[in-house]
C-alpha cells in the first residue's frame, strides 16, 4: 500500500478544510469517512458564522447548498404560555451574519471540493485503530486494512472513538457535552416565507431559553430551511440524566409550545436525528499534536457556547486549516514529530479559535446556572404580562411592576450576583 | 408524535454486527436508569425493572457511552457504511 503524506479520518468540517488546504499544496491526502457519504453522520442547528469560509472558498455562497442566509435573530425567553422576544432584523445583513444550511447536502459539497483539490474521499470505511512505527502514529487502521501515513489528522466529531486511544484527552463526561435533537419539518417555501416575514433567500434564526428545556441548562431552536424547518433542542447531558428528563420529551414540548405550534403548524416531520456537542470549551481542552498526529474540531472541543452563540462550524474549520498549513511546514522539514507539529496550538493562540474560547472560557459555569432558564424567564414575561394587560386595577410604574414580579421568585442579591456573572461570562 | 414514529422516518442500513453491547449483569446491579433517560431513540427501555436494549434505531450520537460509569456499555461505531444516513441533517 502507497504512504500518504496524510490522513485525516472524518469528512466534516473539520476534516475537509484540512484535506483541501493540504491538498491544494500538493500533498498525498486520503480522507476516511464512516458515512455511507461525507454529511450522513452529520446534524446541526444551524447555521454557519464568520468569513472563515469565505477565507477557504471565496464567493462559495454562489455554488454551495446554502438554504438562506440568515438577516433574522430572535431571542425568546418562554414560559408554558408565554414568550418575550428580542427580534433583530436587518436588511443589509450580509454573510457575517450566517447561512443557513443542512449537512447532508452541505458536507458533500464541502467533500467534492477537497476532491477537486485533490484528495481522496474514501467512504464508508471506518478508521478503527492506529498504525504505530517506534511509538509514533504511523496511519491508520479500518478493519484488518491498514493505511500507512506521514501524518494522522483526527477530525472525528464530538464522539470521537480514536482521541482518547491516541491519549490526546480523556473522554468526555456527562458535564463536558450537550444532546441536540432535531426534527426536519417541511413546509412549501412560501409558507415560510409568510410565516417568519422573509423575503427570497433570506433566513431567520431563532433561539428560545425557558420553558423548552423545563428548566434545565439548554435551549430550544428553530431555523428557516428553503422548504423545510430544523427545530430542535439542546440540553446538558448531566441534568438529563439527574433530573430523568428526555431531550425527546423536551423537543414535542417545544414542539406543543403556542408560539412554536404556530410556526410549524401543517409542517410534515421528515427526518429525527440526535448529536453530541463539547460545551466545556477550553477546560477540557486536548493535547494539540503528539508525535504524528493532530486533533481538530470538535473532536479536540473546539465549541464556542455562550447561551447566545453557538459556534463549532467554524471553529472546527479555521482548527483544520490550521492543522494543514502545520503539516505542510512539517512535511517541507521532512518532520512530523510533536516539536514540529506544536506549531499548530500555536496557530490556534493567533487565531480566534483560542482567543475566543479563552475570552469566554467562564460561560460554560455561568450557563449551568438554572435560573436563566426557570427564573428569569418567568420573571420577565409574568412582568411583561402586567405591563401589557389592563384588567381595569390602578396600575403602578413599569420598575415597581418589574420588583413585584420579583418577590419570591429572586432577591435582589442574587440578581446582582447574577448580572456580575453575567457581565464576567459573556 | 412517538419516538418510534420519528425513527421509522429515518434512513438505516442495520449491520447484522452488534454495535453497542450492554452486559445486563451490571445492569441489574444498578438502579440509576441514565442510559434510558440520556437515549434520545429509546433504545434502552425499563420493562419489570430490567433494562433491555435494541440498538436498530441507535442514532450514534454516543451518549450512552459518556452516561453510563458502571461499565455496562461497550460501544463501537456500526462498520462503514451501517447504520444510520441522514438525507438532511
Ligand atoms: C444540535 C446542534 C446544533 C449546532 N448548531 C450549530 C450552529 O448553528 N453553528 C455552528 O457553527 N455549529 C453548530 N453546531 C456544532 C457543529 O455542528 C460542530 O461544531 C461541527 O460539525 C464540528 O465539525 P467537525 O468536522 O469537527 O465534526 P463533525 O461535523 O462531527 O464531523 C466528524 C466526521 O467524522 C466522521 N467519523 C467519526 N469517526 C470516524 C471514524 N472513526 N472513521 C471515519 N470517519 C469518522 C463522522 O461520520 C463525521 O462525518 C451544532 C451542533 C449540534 C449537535
Amino acid at each position: 500500500m502507497d504512504k500518504f503524506d496524510a490522513i485525516v479520518v472524518g469528512a466534516g468540517p473539520a476534516g475537509c478544510a484540512t484535506a483541501y488546504t493540504m491538498a491544494r499544496e500538493g500533498l498525498q491526502v486520503l480522507v476516511l469517512e464512516r458515512g455511507k457519504y461525507p454529511g450522513a453522520k452529520n446534524m446541526w442547528g444551524g447555521a454557519f458564522f464568520g468569513p472563515v469560509m469565505e477565507e477557504i472558498f471565496p464567493d462559495f455562497w454562489k455554488e454551495a447548498p446554502v438554504e438562506r442566509s440568515v438577516s433574522r435573530h430572535t431571542i425568546s425567553m418562554l414560559t408554558e404560555h408565554e414568550s418575550l422576544s428580542f427580534d433583530f432584523r436587518s436588511d443589509r445583513a450580509d454573510k457575517n451574519h450566517g447561512f443557513i444550511i443542512l449537512r447532508a447536502k452541505f458536507d458533500q459539497w464541502l467533500a467534492k471540493k477537497a476532491e477537486q483539490a485533490g484528495a481522496i474521499i474514501a467512504t464508508s470505511l471506518e478508521a478503527d485503530d492506529f498504525l504505530y512505527e517506534g511509538g509514533a502514529v504511523a496511519g491508520v487502521k479500518v478493519g484488518s486494512e491498514s493505511f500507512p501515513a506521514s501524518v494522522v489528522i483526527l477530525a472525528d466529531g464530538a464522539n470521537s472513538l480514536l482521541a482518547a486511544k491516541a491519549g490526546l484527552r480523556k473522554e468526555f463526561g456527562l458535564h463536558d457535552v450537550k444532546q441536540g435533537v432535531k426534527e426536519v419539518i417541511q413546509l412549501p417555501r412560501e409558507v415560510i416565507e409568510d410565516r417568519f416575514g422573509l423575503q427570497d433567500d433570506e433566513g431567520a434564526a431563532l433561539e428560545f431559553i425557558g420553558s423548552c428545556t423545563r428548566g434545565l441548562p439548554g435551549g430550544g431552536f428553530l431555523y428557516t430551511n428553503h422548504d423545510s424547518l430544523s427545530v430542535g433542542v439542546v440540553v446538558q447531558l448531566a441534568a438529563v440524566g439527574e433530573q430523568k428528563v428526555k431531550a425527546s420529551d423536551l423537543l414535542e414540548d417545544f414542539k406543543n409550545h403556542p408560539l412554536i405550534q404556530r410556526y410549524i403548524s401543517k409542517g410534515k416531520t421528515v427526518e429525527y436525528s440526535a448529536h453530541l456537542i463539547p460545551v466545556t470549551g477550553v477546560k477540557i481542552l486536548p493535547t494539540f499534536a503528539k508525535d504524528g498526529i493532530l486533533i481538530t474540531g470538535d473532536a479536540a472541543g473546539l465549541v464556542l457556547g455562550t447561551g447566545l452563540i453557538l459556534e463549532g462550524a467554524n471553529f472546527a474549520m479555521a482548527s483544520g486549516v490550521a492543522a494543514a498549513q502545520t503539516v505542510i511546514k512539517a512535511k517541507k522539514a521532512g518532520d512530523f514529530t510533536t516539536k514540529a507539529l506544536d506549531h499548530y496550538e500555536g496557530l490556534l493562540k493567533s487565531r480566534f479559535v483560542l482567543k475566543e474560547l479563552n475570552a469566554f472560557k467562564r460561560a460554560p459555569e455561568f450557563l449551568e446556572n438554572e435560573r436563566i432558564y426557570n427564573t428569569y424567564p418567568e420573571l420577565l414575561c409574568s412582568a411583561a404580562m402586567k405591563m401589557f394587560e389592563n384588567d381595569g386595577t390602578v396600575r403602578e410604574g413599569s420598575f415597581k411592576t418589574l420588583m413585584g414580579s420579583m418577590k419570591g421568585k429572586i432577591s435582589i442579591w442574587q440578581l446582582m450576583k447574577d448580572a456580575w456573572m453575567a457581565k464576567e461570562s459573556l | 408524535m412517538k419516538v418510534e414514529e420519528k425513527l421509522a422516518l429515518n434512513k438505516f442500513e442495520i449491520d447484522k454486527e452488534v454495535h453497542i453491547t450492554v452486559d445486563e449483569s451490571k445492569c441489574r446491579e444498578c438502579n440509576m436508569t441514565v442510559c434510558v433517560y440520556t437515549c434520545p431513540a429509546d433504545c434502552y427501555v425499563l420493562r419489570d425493572q430490567h433494562i433491555t436494549f435494541s440498538y436498530e434505531g441507535c442514532l450514534e450520537c454516543g451518549s450512552c457511552r459518556i452516561a453510563c460509569d458502571k461499565g455496562a456499555i461497550k460501544w463501537v461505531n456500526p462498520r462503514g457504511g451501517f447504520g444510520i444516513s441522514y438525507q438532511f441533517g
